[in-house]
């Protein structure tokens, strides 16, 4: 069971969470013309790595924020925690 | 019987207190402190059960955890138990036991055929064998083999035990309380660290408590003992014995097993049964010690052949003479160790050892008791069937291939020790890359991944001094690193002799013209034989030979056999250890009670149980309930001897004709507030919200982003920056991460909050022609007229006193209200509803006459809001603004999505206006089409039309928009049903809507 810091509310189990896929997707600007492609990458298509992996969980049995983790996806290591207005460079 | 095998002035049993017990119905008797397999060597029972597949005799292996055969069925308190290990049950007073795999009985044990007929069941039989006729399986070869195999018979009985999970969170957690654990622990404490030391024996010191060792000026025993009375006085020290620590997770949580009251006759009032410790530490010690491993040679498990720690271990700790008449055999010093204690508690042994001149200071005090010893001699095979009565042994050459005469020499029992296994599951669990090590023979851990170190034995150190310095370095640094204290414990000195090397020796060939079967692995009756077939059948990886022997499986997971294992694939192969590696070590270390994983969440108790305010008076009015998410709902009220059929179908029709109400607390609630919370529903929702006004509701469905319908539900402006959104009661908590997501993440800029309400409100939906007249009496100062409140309107009204809101919102089709009160007031208010409604004929309906109302007007619900249904399907494009953006817009574009042939929603009538139609049936052309029968669409629900007394279904289907009036079949293999039926539309009643108006 990981163990996440949330950046609001400390180190908290895993249990406390549920993840919310790649945090680097960005929503296409309402109102934008854009083409079938863009719109299946923002939707549908994801680049699964291993390795390095910024994603979104949600405090959902604490302080029911969304927050950003860099997280390993093979061994888990967990490096930073983000906000979720926090820009991840 | 009395205990003929006990000695008078060793162990560690408390001989004050004789207990009685059973085994395979006969009474015996032990000590307190004995463990069952004490007790039952301690009155000459060697014969336990029998083995898994050839069902040959088979005693006891080890003393402890690591003990592959001496499973059994335990019965305590009215209850039972299978997959017991003897060697750790300790013994209470009544303890009843059996054997398991034998029938009938485990001295004439019918599967013993087996034995005579292994050429059959060679390595992989289950794959080979049986496989033909195929109808066989399943009525012969599978029961025979499912009475044959298993360890066995689970209770199909209700367990009444009480298991208990624990949270908790250490500076060091330290893993076993030999002397590793002890001294790491004591190091740590006393510079204030939160120390948790888990001992799985009942006992703390391990191997303290069976070697002959000094530490400071005491015996390591009394060492031990001092060290752990002074950390159980330390605030910040929890010491557990009975606790085993079984399984290494992510993130350094590690899982501990407490057996609370297994060695009680029974569980106290008020304890667990046993207790789940969920640990997460900064940094954990692992000193789990090792375990030592057999030589392999012919019938090495007939009764009577055992680990020599294990014969020391009966001798020290339980006083109990595992033989009379012992041989040992050995490749290191550990076996003179133990032919020393038998020697001085007057029993003559013979070691035999398969170096040719070892010298080390424990085999001159052996020689110099007088013990016999036999240097380049190994024991070829062990002889007896049901007891060990004699050995064959013979000398062996250097090269250790070819024996010599074989001489026959008798004894009770053979003491056999191949060096010691380091135990590294904890740490291999944990991440760690293992690392062979040659002067061992043996694994031990590599590079950490986690925060963990393994100290001791485990580690493959296994000088006592070593391992004290190492131990209490490793304690003093980890808990300084933690608190910042540096208080110095010194290092008691130790006295211990030193030993030689071991022999790299671990298999005695088998002799000219013999055929004895040598097992590797004991539990799983796998023979360096099955091992060879696998090999010469081209498995090569250690995994695939593993899973096609079954080799270091099961409950045991190969503790004693899995290094012989990769010793023989190795010479095989002609490879070395580490290049044919290990098989990996998977959590948990050892069995662990489905009930500890489950703990209090049983029953009731398996998820929560969410109840209306007004739940009280639906039980009292006979309400039938059924589970709708976490909540309960009233399914329908039964009156006399109504079943459910009939009692929907009454509530419905009261619905149409006078008045009903339905408890829609349950529907989900959210507040959203703020200035931009408009434009919030307005992106949110597919349709219009930005000119709603203030009193008023509206109906609106969201979208995923990919375009599939998520929810529907109203929405109300209760004030100008106020609104009070609704969702289907299954989906309330996506609805509100859904809203959440967008606004932390997508679109920060909206000063919007939302927050759940669902349980702050109470709510009670009024529908039928003459719920306008109800209404009236309920809020006399209010104008509910047709004008003053009218269809999707809102107000606040005075309810005798509560503050209500009141929602002129429909889902039955008839003119409807919605009233809501805080939860506190519900009851007050479906009370107030049913009193004055009387006159009105009012019934309360259950859901599952709301489901009828609904799916005879056509509206849409969770059947049709599947995850697969655009808003089209559904017959809500209406409800899609062509001119803004919203969630999931884009996708509706998609190619899909838009052809002229798109499903949709249509009514489904059986032609004979009888035949109901059964949900989830499948809609076809023509039912005698050749199979795969195309499907054209399916039932998404069905009711009985109370408005036309006949069935009625919503059907999801292909071109729907162009199938009405057409005539299909629907077919239901489950149910063996073939319809013809009518497709109309999916508005059965009141197609124009007038009445909802009205």
């Amino acid at each position: 069971m990981l163990y996440i810091k949330c950046p609001h509310c400390g180190m908290r189990p895993q249990t406390e969470f549920s993840y919310g896929g790649d945090a680097s997707v960005k929503r296409p600007e309402l109102n934008k013309d854009i083409s079938d492609q863009e719109w299946d990458d923002f939707v549908y298509n994801r680049k699964s790595l291993r390795g390095k992996h910024l994603e979104l969980w949600q405090h959902i049995s604490g302080c029911r924020q969304w927050i950003k983790v860099e997280r390993d996806t093979s061994t888990h290591e967990i490096f930073r925690t983000f906000r979720a207005d926090e820009e991840v460079a | 019987m009395s205990q003929n095998f006990r000695l008078e002035n060793i162990g560690l049993i408390n001989r004050d207190k004789k207990l009685s017990f059973k085994f395979n119905g006969k009474t015996y008797f032990g000590y307190e402190g004995d463990t069952l397999a004490s007790a039952l060597l301690a009155n000459g029972v060697h014969l336990v059960g029998r083995s898994f597949k050839y069902h040959r005799p088979r005693g006891f292996f080890g003393a402890g955890v690591d003990e592959p055969y001496a499973i059994v069925q335990l019965y305590r308190n009215n209850e039972t138990e299978p997959n017991i290990k003897a060697t750790e049950q300790e013994l209470f007073e009544g303890l009843e036991a059996k054997s398991v795999n034998c029938w009938p009985s485990v001295n004439f044990d019918i599967g013993a055929i087996n034995n005579f007929l292994k050429i059959f069941l060679p390595a992989g039989f289950y794959y080979k064998t049986f496989m033909w006729p195929k109808s066989f399986w399943y009525r012969i070869y599978e029961p025979f083999i499912r009475k044959a195999a298993g360890l066995g018979v689970a209770s199909i009985k209700h367990d009444k035990e009480r298991y208990e999970h624990k949270y908790e969170y250490c500076d060091l957690l330290i893993a076993g309380s030999g002397p590793s654990g002890l001294s790491s622990a004591y190091a740590a404490a006393k510079n204030g660290a939160k120390v948790i030391l888990a001992e799985d024996k009942p006992r703390f010191g391990g191997s303290l408590l069976t070697s002959d060792v000094n530490i400071g000026n005491q015996s390591g025993k009394d060492w031990a003992d001092g060290i752990i009375a002074e950390l159980k006085t330390m605030p910040n020290v929890v010491v557990k014995n009975r606790s085993q620590i079984f399984g290494y997770y992510d993130h350094n949580m590690l899982v501990m097993s407490e057996k609370v009251s297994d060695h009680l006759p029974s569980t106290k009032k008020y304890h667990p049964n046993k207790r789940l410790w969920y640990i997460r530490a900064k940094e954990v010690l692992i000193s789990s010690g090792s375990i030592e491993r057999p030589i392999v040679f012919g019938n090495n498990d007939t009764p009577g052949v055992m680990l020599s720690s294990a014969a020391k271990e009966y001798l020290k700790v339980y006083g109990v003479l595992v033989g009379r008449n012992p041989l040992v055999f050995t490749n290191n010093d550990s076996g003179y160790e133990t032919a020393i204690e038998f020697k001085k508690h007057g029993v003559d042994p013979i070691v035999l050892d398969s170096r040719k001149n070892p010298k080390s200071e424990i085999i001159d005090e052996a020689k110099n008791l007088g013990i016999n010893i036999k240097n380049s001699y190994v024991v070829v095979a062990a002889q007896g069937y049901k007891k060990v009565k004699s050995a064959d042994i013979a000398s062996i050459s250097e090269d250790k291939k070819q024996l010599g005469k074989i001489e026959n020499v008798k004894c009770d029992c053979i003491c056999v020790s191949g060096f010691w296994t380091p135990t590294i599951h904890l740490a291999s669990q944990s991440g760690n890359k293992t690392k062979f090590k040659e002067e061992i023979d043996a694994f031990v851990p590599g590079q950490s991944k986690q925060n963990e170190r393994t100290l001791g034995a485990a580690n493959g150190i296994f000088s006592l001094e070593e391992t004290l310095k190492t131990s209490f370095a490793a304690g003093s640094e980890l808990s300084k690193k933690i608190t910042d204290n540096d208080n110095e414990v010194s290092v008691p000195n130790v006295v211990e002799k030193k030993s030689s090397q071991h022999d790299k020796f671990w298999c005695v060939p088998l002799p000219e013209g013999k055929n004895y079967k040598r097992f590797l692995d004991f539990q799983n009756d796998v023979s360096v034989s099955d091992v060879e077939i696998a090999l010469r059948e081209g498995y090569r990886s250690i995994e695939h030979v593993k899973r096609y022997t079954t080799l270091g499986m099961a409950t045991d997971q190969g503790k004693t056999s899995n290094l012989n294992g990769l010793q023989l694939v190795s010479e095989i192969e002609n490879k070395v250890v580490p290049a044919v590696g290990h098989t990996t070590f998977r959590p948990p270390y050892t069995p662990v009670s489905i009930g500890a994983i489950v703990g209090r969440e049983v029953g009731n108790h398996s998820k929560p149980t969410r109840k209306s305010p007004m739940h009280t008076w639906h039980e009292k009015n006979n309400a039938v309930f059924v589970d709708a998410g976490v909540w309960l709902r009233p399914r329908y009220y039964k009156r006399g001897d109504e079943n459910l059929f009939e009692a929907s179908k009454r509530e419905a029709k009261n619905v149409r004709t006078n008045v009903g109400v339905c408890d829609v607390t349950t529907l989900g609630k959210i507040d959203v507030k703020g200035p931009d919370a408009a434009e919030f529903l307005n992106r949110v929702y597919t349709n219009a919200w930005l000119k709603l006004p203030v009193g008023k509701a509206r109906y609106g469905v969201m979208l995923r982003e990919d375009g599939i319908v998520m929810d529907d539900g109203t929405t109300t402006r209760i004030s100008e920056h106020h609104y009070h959104m609704t969702t289907t009661t299954a989906q309330a908590a996506n609805v509100l991460s859904h809203l959440e997501y967008y606004l932390q993440l997508v679109w920060p800029e909206l000063n919007v909050n939302v927050v759940s309400t669902t349980e702050q409100w109470a709510g009670a939906a009024i529908a039928g022609p003459k719920s306008r007249d109800l209404l009236k009496k309920l809020f006399p100062n209010s104008d509910v007229s047709n004008e003053g409140l009218p269809f999707m309107g809102y107000m606040e009204g005075d309810l005798f006193g509560v503050k209500a809101r009141i929602f002129r919102i429909s889902f039955s089709g008839e003119l409807a209200y919605e009233v809501n009160v805080e939860s506190d007031n519900g009851n007050f208010m479906w009370e107030k509803i049913m009193e004055i409604g009387e006159e009105f004929e009012i019934q309360p309906y259950g859901t599952e006459a709301l489901s009828t109302l609904r799916i005879e007007m056509g509206h849409v619900a969770g059947s049709e809001l599947d995850g697969r249904t655009i808003p089209y399907d559904n017959a809500l494009e209406g409800l899609v603004s062509k001119k803004k953006d919203f969630i999931g817009k884009r996708s509706l574009q998609r190619a899909a999505f838009t052809a002229d042939d798109r499903q949709r929603i249509v009514g489904v009538v059986p032609i004979d206006k009888k035949t109901s139609i059964p949900e989830g049936s499948h809609l076809v052309k023509d039912a005698n089409a050749p199979l795969p029968n195309p499907k054209l669409g399916h039932i998404s629900a069905s009711c009985w039309s109370v408005e036309h007394d006949n069935p009625f279904s919503l059907a999801i289907l292909k071109d729907g928009k162009n199938m009405i009036g057409e005539k299909l079949f629907v077919m239901s293999p489950l149910k063996n049903k073939i319809i013809p039926v009518e497709i109309v539309s999916s508005h059965y009643v009141d197609p124009k809507g007038e009445r909802v108006r009205s």
